[in-house]
């Protein structure tokens, strides 16, 4: 139930949003819109943790903040290596414990790790990632251990 | 106090835009220099993380509060969730086919496959 009220409130955000019109007319046909996608939804039985992720903390936005920071200084690391006239790669494939324990968890560990520029997740496997990092400075095991511990905090409430 | 808000907005949109432009700068930089798709696939990060939210950043700051900064935000967020997914679904192709980094350091992808894999 907690689903169906979290999705019909995201749908209806979107569509004013979107559209932007107060009109009484179109606004109801707004809210029949949003019903009719949440009976396609309910329907395909797709009112769970995964398409209605309200289960997270709402912390996850300073998560998303702290996450901020983290891309723009690995972004540098990285812009640093590039202009150099020497680039100095250290390429290499490493393994990296997710100790999440949902599977929303893990997808946010692993978007994380490759959203920052320096690393990119290439395999799962159930609690652990093959990651591949351009440096040695971006394969720092205790920089994705923080990163893990973070998500770990916002995956469930 | 009008003109100086305004002021302030459009040398914080203008830092944005020109920080972005310098990493999309540097990234299309890398997608040429960089020696293989393992390395050039950071480059390409900077790109879609970094420069395109730097980019949509300054237009936010731009729109002011209107609905089209609302959905520049939603833009934003779209981007924050689906290139990273891009990104691996890249990586993942490249590792299933076989390619493997250029003068590789370490390698423990057999840790994780469970299995012996090609170096």
């Amino acid at each position: 139930m907690a689903k169906a009220i979290g999705l019909s409130v995201a749908l209806f955000a979107l569509w004013l949003t979107l559209s932007g019109f107060f009109k009484p007319f179109l606004l109801m046909l707004g809210v029949l819109s949003c019903l009719l996608t949440l009976y396609l939804a309910f329907r395909m039985k797709l009112l769970d943790d995964e398409a209605v992720p309200i289960q997270l903390r709402p912390a996850l936005l300073l998560y998303w903040g702290w996450l901020g920071g983290e891309i723009f200084k690995s972004a540098m690391a990285v812009s640093r290596i590039i202009v150099a006239r020497e680039m100095a790669l250290h390429q290499q494939l490493i393994a990296v414990p997710a100790a999440q324990k949902t599977d929303m968890g893990h997808v946010i560990f692993a978007n994380s790790i490759t959203l920052t520029p320096g690393t990119v997740t290439i395999e799962t496997r159930p609690g652990l990632f093959l990651v591949h990092a351009l440096t040695e400075s971006a394969a720092d095991a205790d920089g994705f251990a923080e990163m893990g511990r973070r998500v770990a905090e916002i995956e469930a409430r | 106090m009008d003109i100086t808000l305004d002021l302030i907005r459009d040398i914080a949109s203008g830092i944005s835009f020109a920080v972005g432009l310098a990493f999309l700068l540097i990234g299309a930089l890398g997608m040429i220099r960089l020696p293989d798709v393992w390395a050039r696939v950071h480059a390409a990060g900077i790109i879609d993380t970094i420069g395109a939210e730097l980019i949509v950043f300054g237009m936010i700051l731009q729109a002011g509060l209107t609905q089209a900064s609302l959905k520049l935000l939603l833009i934003g967020l779209f981007l924050f969730v689906t290139s990273p997914t891009a990104t691996h679904a890249v990586a993942n192709a490249a590792f299933t086919a076989g390619l493997r980094p250029l003068n590789l350091r370490k390698n423990q992808s057999a840790d994780v496959l469970g299995r012996e894999t090609k170096s």
